[in-house]
């Protein structure tokens, strides 16, 4: 498999993603730089965190205008897999790739830590290795993660099943405790309604490994792997 | 004459005239969206001891100087600028508002 991941000005988590896919999954990553015309050649896209445009008027706002992303719009248009980490997610936002706004964290705090998440639907290319109700181990670096959506959107995110995955704590139990920043219904990831594209605030890359002190993250880079071979790519 | 370019108005190309507009852009959160950063400003307020305040919202003022041949074609532009990219039409609202160039 070849996996696409994104670079703006600014992105910062390109070359973990990049890492995990070659050394850790073993499969082959490209950078796409984002004034890049041609992604046709990936069969999944990965937009990274990091700071695009130095999150300048809104983060992900200017990104989302940079020459590639008509080409990410087509290839999600196209059902191709795009996951979106962090500003990812954001971008993602901002594009109308996925529904809702990104508002700064409930405490106005930069939040760095680990955090436990409920996986809420595993019937998606993204979490098809994982079960629904486990709890997964990620750590979150954002300062603008509160999730938020209008009450139609909401009400659309759970009767899809969009809502992938929520915070909670490390026994699986949702509260405001349990929630870092603020965010709608505890949501830390989802997915359009056609299930192709992922927004997730935590960071899957950093954990994928257990020389950093955590693995949850590569089922999720399985999961798409896995798919992926499914759908004879 | 040649197409000299003026700061103010003047020729962008044989016989077009353009004037400077300038716009102030208010950017604003709709209301029912939390306002943590109003909240916490308002928490200040009271801390200098200004206890009567019962809300704060903080929101962006943006300048934007642009070309254009009237006003309704400028206003029309700028409320596309702002549909597109200064203001996030999930969240914000905006309002556009001219101001006379000196």
């Amino acid at each position: 498999m070849k996996f696409g991941i994104v670079v703006f000005p600014g992105s910062n988590c390109d070359a973990d993603c990049f890492h995990v896919i070659q050394q850790v999954m073993g499969h082959e990553a490209r950078y796409i730089w984002h004034k890049e015309a041609r992604l046709s050649d990936c069969d999944a896209l990965i937009l990274p965190g990091g700071f695009s445009y130095g999150d300048y008027l809104r983060t992900g706002a200017i990104a989302r205008f940079s020459p590639v992303m008509p080409q990410v719009v087509e290839f999600a248009a196209q059902g191709g897999l795009v996951l979106g980490i962090c500003n990812g997610f954001q971008i993602l936002l901002e594009a109308g790739l996925l529904p809702g706004a990104m508002l700064r964290n409930r405490s106005l705090q930069f939040i760095c830590k680990p955090v436990h998440l409920k996986v809420k639907n595993s019937v998606t290319p993204f979490t098809r290795k994982l079960r629904e109700g486990q709890v997964l181990q990620v750590p979150i670096a954002h300062g603008e993660g509160n999730y938020y959506c209008d009450e139609n959107t909401l009400q659309e995110l759970k009767q899809n099943r969009q809502i992938v995955f929520t915070y909670c704590s490390p026994e699986g139990e949702e509260s405001d405790a349990a929630n870092p920043n603020g965010a709608l219904a505890n949501i830390a990831g989802i997915t359009n309604q056609a299930g192709n594209v992922l927004g997730m605030m935590p960071h899957p890359e950093r954990c994928s490994e257990s020389i950093v002190g955590g693995i949850d993250g590569y089922l999720i880079f399985a999961s798409m792997i896995s798919w992926l071979e499914e759908a004879g790519r | 004459m040649n197409n000299a370019v003026n700061r103010r108005g003047g020729l962008i190309g044989p016989d077009r005239r353009y004037t400077v507009f300038k716009a102030n852009i208010y950017v604003t959160l709709k209301p029912g969206v939390l306002d943590p950063q109003g909240e916490a400003v308002k928490n200040s307020l009271h801390v200098l001891n200004y206890p009567n305040v019962e809300e704060v919202r903080i929101g962006k003022y943006i300048q934007v100087l642009l070309q254009g041949e009237d006003r309704a074609t400028a206003q029309r532009e700028l409320e596309e600028m702002s549909d597109k990219l200064l203001a996030n039409p999930v969240i914000e609202d905006y309002r556009v508002e001219f101001v006379e160039v000196e």
